[in-house]
């Protein structure tokens, strides 16, 4: 592992520019996707899906039932990305999960606050990890961040990084409290050099979620980063993407930014849970030609 | 600026899939999904086989009968045939303008002339998809660029202005003021309805009459707001439109009794009219071409600089007066810029004006392409790099690939002559200073562009630069409320704000005359 | 003969139609025999609210967008024409001819009002020249929350003569209506809900002065006072207490129907706060 101070160094991030971020986004939000390509688009963004349940009240039976849908959202149709949950439904979700493609998320380190101590959070990551989590997705430390304390920030994502072991890192940075998007810049940077394999917007807890320029601003930081890297980090939108419209819109502007070589779940992931049914009625309506209703698709 | 880390990550299970030649990463785009067409329909859009002149609150045919073909400059099929109005129908326009004007328009209660206005702009904004379809028809623009910038700053010209006719007293305190009379206004090609808006709403308002002459490809969208004017039953004769090329235009610039004359267009017509002028004392307000500096500082915002560029060169093909056309970019990025660019200029979605997700339309027509292309020619002769995008252009209709020039240097033809199409010229600099002087160097002074992120040194270098409309941060934007006009051999008088109203007034103890 | 469906006034709060939380009513002396909702000084609290829960929307939209809904506002009053006009007559003794005109007047109004957001930083503010390498400008905001109260004349114009202006400004605004015939301001309520205009940023009650008017002054969250009538010291020493910017408007009965009076920038004046920015020139 790179010592962060060397890294926090030299690390300098091009002032961005907010209007004429969210011009570039409203005008990539402006693209028509229609027939053909609409269904493209709508089975990626069914194949790029974390499909998610994180609330107090999640129990077994949800879990189950969220697996089960995630693996067959319907007759014909592909599986989604992986299931999402927190650490102690870990374990039933993998079990239920394994021989299908469908990967194990689970949030970890005092999500969503993120405010325990990092012994409390390394023991989590290992436990999930441990349970059959495929992925993991952590929160940074932002009251550091906020405080100016990058090392600290740094140091924290590259020990669960380590504590990861095989299993793959999403770094959600909670753009909706980093409030400027200098700061979800530099947080993107900080991500990356300690080693995440994905960034994420938000927790979904706090709105501000994901935004269209926050994904962006992003975008443009993982293809830097490959451009003199060499490595692709994934990004990962979550929290307030709930239209098949929406989702166009975002893979319109992955197709446009990065290009093809994010345009797969392994490099891209909607983090949602009611967006799946909307594509669901979307690829329906396509198919039939006529507005569906949402009491024909599954609750859950 | 310092520049980007550039970390080699150890043990990652870091791809590289994209290795071009020389093994750098690289970024692939449009293999693994493309857009359906996405034509915006045109069902509703009521195109009329021919359009006479409207005078005098009536549809007539030209006296001599005279009619030429408007193209689609995308599909060179004919659209419509419209009418050549004559030195006959000019004075009769002229005429139905002045009385128009002493009976009616300029006795009527200002509150009532806004009312006018405002039912115009209320009337533009209902009908607005059929004018955003038939400017992209008639003139080769993307829909999207119609649709969400031309036909609704229209709109708002004319609801600003309506704002203003009744409080012309509140414009300019301690002056009366009166109308100047009648207006014969010549509007371009490239903003067809926008130039008309940005026309007749203040003309209007400060009590004036019009007489229009459209451009010569593109007569439609005036055509149809005329008949915007019947619906909102404005007086006969207030507004006139005649239609016809060049030689219709110097009819009404020659006509004695219009009092003042507006121009927008090339600099040599400009210089042409106000020889025409020259003596007469009459009024003139002349918007002509440009060639302005877009200036990138070392600390830009630079993924939002380059789309900054890509719009200013590239929105509307490049044909824009204020267009950013020459690129000045301090030496230490120019590398980095290039790069961005280059790659950038790839994505820009070049066909069909009437599919949605166009993003560059037809050069307007085969005249002006073929003006590009000997400018062009002339680059490269002259030594500079070409650098195009790889689209593909469709076969029929007029068509030019957006364009990047490196290697260029002020003394180039590319940098000095105004090309009016999809063409960037970059150069380098490498102080504030140094910029400043570039940007200045040139007869032409309509606008310019400054990307950085230090707010004292926009302000420092907005001081020092001989440009009328300086965007910081952004560029191209328009505003009813921002007065807009340019410097040196740009033209003189601003459309637009407070500014604006001044070339339509008369003012009581003004005392000097124009020539 | 028809049995009509008559109608309940209530007071127009955040947008919203509630009678007072006193659930106390009124008759207008104007109009008798009508139970009008009665303000109380909880419903002036809760006006507040409301206008300073809009006060950041309304005033951080563009001056085109304010002049568009007012514009549309005029569009409403248009067409209700007649249905406002019934109302000046239900609660005064004006003509139909005078009714028609006040109702005129009013729309004459609002659309002058209409064509101004757009232009206010052109007219009340400025570039400034300073000695030294300074750019130096001013731009104009508007106060904030402001209280007004209606003259007792001209029951529609008289109100939006004294709410117009303000909320042109970009402030909000509580509204107290005639004391004697508050129903066609209340029917003026109806004309905002349709009319694109954001709950909160006009409110409008209908009550008795003497009891309101000390609160408004009072209230320190109200930022400004527009009131019809004379000066009266009890009302600028409360008002004092937070520094209000505080008006009278004291017309004769005659010229609250004259737009020439009605319809300048000095209503809008002295609710807009000017701020004045440095920032120096250097490469």
């Amino acid at each position: 592992m790179t010592s962060s101070s060397h890294v926090l160094d030299d690390l300098a991030v091009a002032p961005v520019d907010a209007i004429a971020l969210e011009g570039r986004a409203a005008e990539l939000a402006s693209r028509s996707i229609k027939k053909e390509s609409k269904r493209q688009g709508l089975l990626m963004a069914l194949s790029m899906t974390d499909l998610t349940t994180l609330e107090g009240k999640d129990s077994p039976g949800k879990v189950a039932a969220l697996c089960r849908k995630g693996m067959r959202p319907a007759p014909g149709l592909p599986p989604v990305a992986a299931i999402c949950v927190y650490p102690d439904l870990v374990a039933q979700a993998s079990g239920l999960l394994s021989g299908s493609t469908v990967a194990v998320a689970s949030v970890a380190t005092g999500f969503p606050s993120g405010r325990t101590d990092l012994s409390v959070k390394l023991d989590e990551t290992r436990r999930c990890v441990e349970d059959g989590a495929d992925e993991v997705d952590m929160v940074i430390d932002r009251g550091a961040f906020l405080a100016g304390d990058l090392a600290l920030v740094y140091d924290e994502i590259a020990s669960i990084k380590e504590a990861c072991g095989k299993a793959h890192l999403k770094v959600i940075l909670e753009t909706g409290e980093l409030a400027t998007y200098d700061n979800v810049r530099l947080a993107s940077e900080i991500a990356m050099q300690a080693g995440g394999d994905f960034i994420k917007t938000s927790t979904g807890k706090v709105a501000p979620a994901s935004t269209m320029p926050v994904v962006l601003l992003m975008l443009e930081a993982v293809r830097d980063f490959y451009l003199s890297t060499g490595h692709i980090v994934g990004v990962k939108a979550a929290g307030g993407i709930k239209t098949s419209k929406q989702a166009l819109r975002y893979l319109a502007m992955i197709n446009e930014t990065v290009g093809d070589l994010w345009l797969t779940p392994e490099r891209f992931r909607f983090g949602a849970s009611s967006l799946l049914n909307d594509l669901l009625m979307q690829l329906a309506r396509l198919d039939s030609g006529t507005y569906q209703r949402p009491e024909d698709f599954s609750k859950d | 600026m310092t520049p980007r880390t550039s970390q080699q990550k150890s043990a990652q299970n870091g791809q590289h899939p994209g290795g071009g030649a020389d093994d750098r990463p690289q970024l692939v785009f449009g293999e693994r999904w493309t857009y359906a067409p996405a034509p915006q329909s045109t069902d509703h859009v009521t195109l009329r086989e021919r359009y006479d002149l409207f005078i005098d609150g009536a549809w007539a045919a030209p006296k001599g009968r005279r009619s030429f073909d408007t193209v689609n400059p995308a599909t060179e099929a004919t659209l419509a045939r419209v009418a050549q109005g004559g030195q006959a129908d000019v004075h009769k326009a002229v005429t139905a303008a002045n009385r128009a004007q002493r009976e009616v328009w300029g006795p009527m209660a200002p509150r009532d002339r806004a009312r006018y206005l405002f039912r115009i702009a209320r009337l533009i904004q209902e009908r607005s998809r059929e004018l955003a379809c038939l400017e992209s028809l008639d003139g080769g623009k993307p829909i999207r660029e119609s649709r969400d910038v031309d036909v609704p700053l229209a709109a708002a010209h004319f609801f600003y202005h309506a704002g203003w006719a009744d409080k012309l007293h509140l414009a300019f305190p301690g002056s009366k003021t009166a109308p100047v009379g009648v207006v014969g206004q010549i509007i371009p090609w490239n903003f067809p309805l926008l130039m008309a808006a940005w026309k007749i709403a203040p003309a209007l308002a400060c009590g004036n009459t019009v007489v229009l002459k459209p451009a010569e490809t593109t007569p439609l969208t005036a055509l149809h707001l005329a008949q915007i004017f019947e619906q909102a039953e404005l007086p006969d004769g207030v507004v006139n439109i005649v239609t016809g090329d060049g030689r219709t235009g110097r009819c009404l610039v020659e006509h004695p009794d219009v009092d003042k004359v507006a121009f927008t267009g090339s600099t040599a017509v400009g210089q042409q009219i106000q020889r025409t002028l020259a003596g007469t004392g009459k009024d003139l307000t002349l918007e002509l071409g440009g060639k302005a500096a877009h200036i990138i500082f070392d600390d830009a915002a630079l993924d939002q600089a380059v789309e900054g560029i890509v719009k200013g060169i590239f929105f509307n093909q490049g044909h824009v007066c204020c267009a950013g056309s020459r690129l000045l970019v301090q030496e230490s990025i120019h590398d980095e810029l290039m790069r961005r660019l280059l790659t950038r200029i790839d994505r820009i979605r070049v066909g069909d004006p009437m599919d949605k997700n166009t993003d560059m339309g037809a050069i307007n027509s085969g005249e002006q392409l073929q003006r590009i292309k000997t400018l062009v020619e002339a680059g490269e002769a002259e030594g500079c790099v070409l650098h195009q995008s790889s689209c593909r252009l469709p076969k029929k209709g007029f068509w030019f690939k957006p364009s990047v020039f490196t290697d260029v240097s002020l003394s180039n033809r590319i940098a000095r002559e105004e090309i009016f199409g999809p063409v960037l010229s970059v150069m380098t600099f490498r102080t504030p200073d140094e910029a400043v002087e570039k940007a200045n160097n040139t007869a032409y002074g309509l606008s310019a562009g400054i990307w950085t992120d230090k707010g004292a040194r926009i302000l420092w270098m907005a001081e020092r630069m001989r440009a009328g409309v300086i965007w910081n941060n952004t560029f191209n934007r328009f505003d009813p409320a921002s007065p807009f006009g340019g410097f040196k051999e740009s033209g003189f008088g601003r459309e637009g704000g407070r500014q604006g109203l001044q070339a339509y007034l008369r003012f009581h103890d003004d005392v000097l005359v124009q020539g | 003969m028809r049995v009509s469906v008559k109608k309940t006034y209530k007071l127009y709060i955040g947008g919203k139609f509630p009678r007072s939380e006193s659930g106390i009513t009124f008759e207008p002396s104007g109009a008798p025999g009508v139970n009008v909702a009665q303000a109380s000084r909880k419903d002036l609290r809760e006006a507040v609210v409301a206008a300073r829960g809009a006060l950041k929307g309304w005033s951080g939209r563009t001056g085109y967008n304010r002049g568009q809904i007012l514009y549309r506002l005029a569009e409403i009053i248009e067409t209700r024409a007649n249905a406002l006009i019934d109302e000046i007559r239900a609660s005064s003794r004006k003509s139909q001819a005078a009714a028609e005109k006040e109702v005129e007047a009013a729309i004459d109004l609002v659309t002058w009002y209409a064509g101004l957001p757009d232009k206010l930083q052109q007219l009340l503010g400025a570039q400034n020249e300073v000695s030294g390498p300074f750019f130096n400008f001013s731009v104009v905001e508007p106060t904030g929350v402001i209280c007004a109260v209606a003259p007792e004349t001209s029951g529609l114009l008289g109100a939006l003569a004294v709410s117009v202006p303000l909320i042109a400004g970009g402030n909000t605004v509580v509204l107290l209506l005639s004391e004697a015939s508050p129903l066609v301001g209340l029917a003026l309520g109806e004309a905002l809900a349709v009319s694109d205009v954001p709950g909160g940023t006009l409110n409008l009650l209908a009550g008795h002065r003497v009891d309101l008017l000390p609160q408004m002054a009072s209230h320190r969250d109200v930022d400004g006072l527009l009131l019809a009538g004379e000066p009266d010291s009890a009302t600028g020493t409360a008002a004092a207490d937070a520094v209000k910017r505080v008006r009278w408007a004291q017309l004769s009965e005659r010229d609250w129907s004259r737009l020439d009076k009605l319809t300048s920038l000095h209503w809008v004046r002295p609710f807009i706060e000017v701020k004045t920015l440095w920032h120096p020139k250097a490469p």
